[in-house]
């Protein structure tokens, strides 16, 4: 029942979709505008009908409705409530429907807000969208159908994937995909201008504040995704440069590099055509993403799809989205007046180089994706290219761009008075020189001259965006949402660099085999493994360790549990349930290796200095996008619609 | 101007081609090692099976030594840390090391998280169906 009636939700708002996609486009040919009109109700239409089958899927794993293929696969009755709901989205066709219900909820968010957008516009915008829906509705359909019967029904499902059974991760692809999936909006803007063959400062107002919200949650969901693999996957890593983490990445590069372009372009008029192509490329390189951790190409813990159709299909659809629109923006872009000239020595030129430097470690990270894909492709040996091509490209990519975020607010339109910026920044510039030396000095282990150049610049980064936050709480009142938001996320990015530079720089790691009883003095610590014990969880069993960390002093900072799990499910597959003793400067890590006979262990320990301040610093960017997005002047801007917003369709 | 960003650039191109290349490894079987296809030196991916009744550890430490085989050849690997979860005697593993006189020294290794994963370079050098136990490399080698 439930699946029947799913199934047909999703068959109906295939035919919704197509509907908001095919009348919009014809209404703007026909100048008609209740063909423009239909857009709206089709778009809360196409999220309804999505929603439903959502729900329906999402009862059918709390109902424990195993004669469901994919509830069978995902699910187990054993399984914990929370992780029930998770796992709606924790397999192949579930996710993509998340990614619909996502993508639909942002056409809805458009239809809502569509009262101060002019009609045509609307509609356009509305109809790239149900395009890109059509495109996922008939993948999903045709094959990765989520409410495929399994008959008979099997008594037991086939568990979630223990890894996955964690609360960062039951956020982690929601988050995520609803900033991959916000990328859809600027490019049907982008889209949109291009057709109408204008592109002015209303257009770049309405799209401004919906391409930073997509980015805000992007940046949410990385960040989530990172602290999931940090907690779950016991290496105490953060970042492994792995092709799906790359994939969620490169969009975000390139997102960043269009909030910024997208403010040259507004300010100056300048940079105009190269905003449409940044806001193409940042959808393209989602759509990319999807391909890439879909299609079963990649060779990744994430990667749980290899049915061959899939990938040929998804490559289809993205050449066909990708092509298209690369074509209209050869043929429509040239005629976009406006374009005025830029200087580099002012702030759009700083803004330029910054989009320079963005998209450039957007290649980089593309090409080291990519590269092992195409070499297999055409039969040569295939390579892999290690994190030390993505850490060699990266760094100095980034650190002239922290250097540069500092001044980024401080160098006027126009033209730079460097000795301005420079005088009114002599205060910032030695508080960052002094912080900047200061921290790596607080962290024992610290090698090497380039991290306190990282670090200056990265206090550099934070100690401006607080100074300038600072001067207008002295002048008695809140920044501008605008300027606040901006600052926070600066914030976020010094804050985000000081805890790279220094975990990256000063982490201690040591393998030890442990007896019980046994100590160990390391990296400043005395860790004592007091031995194991049995434990059962709801679905698992599982060995239970005991390690007490005392300082140098002998006194008692914090008792550590690290648990190997088997899940009953999959006793052959035993899990790693690190502990974590998380602090401002410092975490203390442990995970368990395996028995080594008479009680003995192999056990990890790590000392991750400054590494919450990873998680921290992302957290304030998309805080920082958040606030910036519902800056008035936005909603302002979409009220007052100017003269110069009315379109060249007679209504 | 021109010219000189002309050659910034390709400044900057050839050196990142150049941190390119040294930044790539490659895959190997455990054949093609014993035929000597690997160059001296190199850090290299070894794809194979962990050989039924090799593995042996050192007792008091992490030192653990094992044999990594392919339907026809085995080299004998050591690594010095802890395993992942999934190692285990008959399963297929990815092993990042040099070789050393003969003997492969991992210094990473990698069972990926499902007990029927096979990396795809290893199930296509196998000539495996994918499940990694078609080839049944370890007849022979259990025999001689």
């Amino acid at each position: 029942m439930i699946a029947a009636v799913g199934h047909f939700a999703l068959a109906t708002a295939l035919a919704v979709s197509l509907i908001q996609f095919v009348v919009p486009l014809w209404g703007l040919r026909s100048r008609n505008t209740s063909s423009l009109m239909l857009a709206l109700p089709a778009a809360r239409a196409s999220f309804a009908l999505i929603l439903c089958a959502f729900v329906l899927l999402s009862v059918a794993f709390l109902q424990d409705d195993f004669s469901i293929a994919y509830v069978a696969h995902q699910s187990n009755s054993a399984l914990p409530l929370i992780y029930k709901i998770s796992a709606v989205w924790g397999g192949h066709e579930g996710s993509l429907l998340l990614w619909l219900l996502m993508l639909t909820g942002w056409g809805l968010a458009v239809a809502s807000r569509s009262s101060k957008l002019p009609l045509e516009i609307s509609a356009t915008v509305l109809a790239v969208i149900a395009g890109v829906t059509v495109g996922f509705l008939l993948f999903v359909l045709f094959t990765s159908n989520p409410f495929e019967r399994l008959l008979p029904a099997p008594l037991e499902g086939r568990d979630l994937n223990p890894l996955l059974q964690d609360p960062g991760l039951a956020i982690h692809p929601p988050m995520l995909y609803m900033g991959y999936v916000g990328f859809t909006v600027p490019f049907a803007f982008a889209i949109a201008a291009l057709l109408h063959g204008r592109l002015d400062t209303a257009w770049l107002r309405w799209t401004r504040p919906w391409t930073t919200w997509a980015w805000s949650y992007l940046t949410l969901g990385i960040m989530l995704g990172s602290w999931w693999a940090y907690n779950e996957l016991g290496w105490g890593g953060w970042w492994f440069w792995d092709p799906v983490e790359n994939a969620s990445f490169m969009p975000w590069l390139v997102g960043t590099a269009l909030i910024h372009s997208l403010a040259a372009t507004e300010k100056r008029r300048v940079l105009a055509s190269w905003t449409i192509l940044l806001a193409i490329a940042a959808f393209a390189l989602s759509l990319l993403g999807t391909f890439l951790v879909r299609s079963g190409v990649l060779v990744s813990v994430h990667a749980f799809a290899t049915d061959p159709a899939r990938g040929v299909y998804i490559l289809g659809f993205f050449s066909v989205v990708v092509g298209g629109s690369l074509a209209l923006y050869t043929w429509r872009a040239a005629s976009m007046s406006l374009q005025a000239p830029i200087r580099l020595n002012s702030r759009e030129g700083l803004l330029l180089i910054n989009n320079v430097l963005l998209v450039v470690a957007a290649f980089s990270v593309l090409l080291g994706t990519l590269y092992p894909l195409l070499v297999d492709a055409l039969g040569l040996p295939k390579p892999s290219v290690g994190p030390p091509w993505f850490n060699a490209t990266f760094v100095p990519l980034m650190l002239p761009m922290l250097a540069l975020v500092g001044f980024s607010w401080r160098v006027n339109w126009w033209k730079a008075d460097w000795g301005a910026a420079v005088r009114a920044n002599r205060v910032a510039m030695l508080v960052a020189l002094v912080g900047g030396l200061a921290l790596p000095l607080m962290t024992p282990d610290v090698r090497g001259l380039g991290i306190f150049v990282a670090c200056v610049l990265a206090m550099w980064c934070t100690v401006t965006a607080l100074a300038e936050i600072l001067a207008w709480l002295r002048k008695g009142r809140l920044p501008p949402a605008s300027i606040l938001g901006m600052s926070l996320a600066h914030l976020g990015l010094g804050v985000f660099a000081i805890g790279v530079g220094l975990v990256s720089q000063a982490d201690a790691e040591k393998d030890l085999a442990m007896r019980p009883g046994q100590q160990a003095d390391f990296a400043g610590y005395l860790w004592e493994f007091q031995g194991t014990d049995h434990l059962e969880g709801p679905n698992y069993s599982a060995e239970h360790a005991v390690i007490v960390i005392r300082d140098g002093a002998g006194q008692e900072i914090t008792v550590l549990e690290p648990e190997k799990r088997r899940y009953h499910s999959q006793p052959n597959n035993p899990m790693t349930e690190s502990a974590i003793d998380i602090g401002v400067w410092r975490d203390l890590y442990v995970s368990l290796g395996e028995p080594l006979g008479e009680g003995a262990w192999s056990v990890r320990l790590y000392v991750k200095p400054f590494i919450r301040w990873i998680w921290f610093g992302a957290i304030l960017m998309a805080i920082g996008g958040a606030i910036a997005a519902s800056d008035r002047r936005y909603r302002l801007a979409r009220q007052a619609r100017s003269a110069d917003a009315e379109m060249g369709v007679a209504i | 101007m021109v010219l000189g960003l002309v050659v910034m650039v390709a400044a900057i191109a050839a050196m990142a081609s150049q941190v390119f290349r040294e930044n790539l490894m490659y895959f190997y079987s455990a054949t093609e090692v014993v035929n000597g296809d690997v160059p001296p030196q190199a850090r290299i991916r070894l794809g194979g099976l962990v050989v039924p009744g090799s593995v042996q550890r050192e007792p008091a430490s992490l030192r653990v030594d094992f044999r990594m085989a392919d339907c026809e050849h085995a080299v004998a690997v050591s690594y010095e840390g802890i395993l992942p979860d999934l190692f285990r005697e008959g399963q297929g593993i990815v092993a990042t090391g040099r070789l050393q006189d003969g003997v492969f020294v991992a210094d990473e290794v990698l069972a990926k998280h499902d007990e029927n994963y096979m990396p795809p370079e290893l199930a296509e050098k196998l000539g495996a169906d994918g499940t990694g136990h078609s080839c049944a490399p370890f007849k022979s080698l259990e025999r001689s």
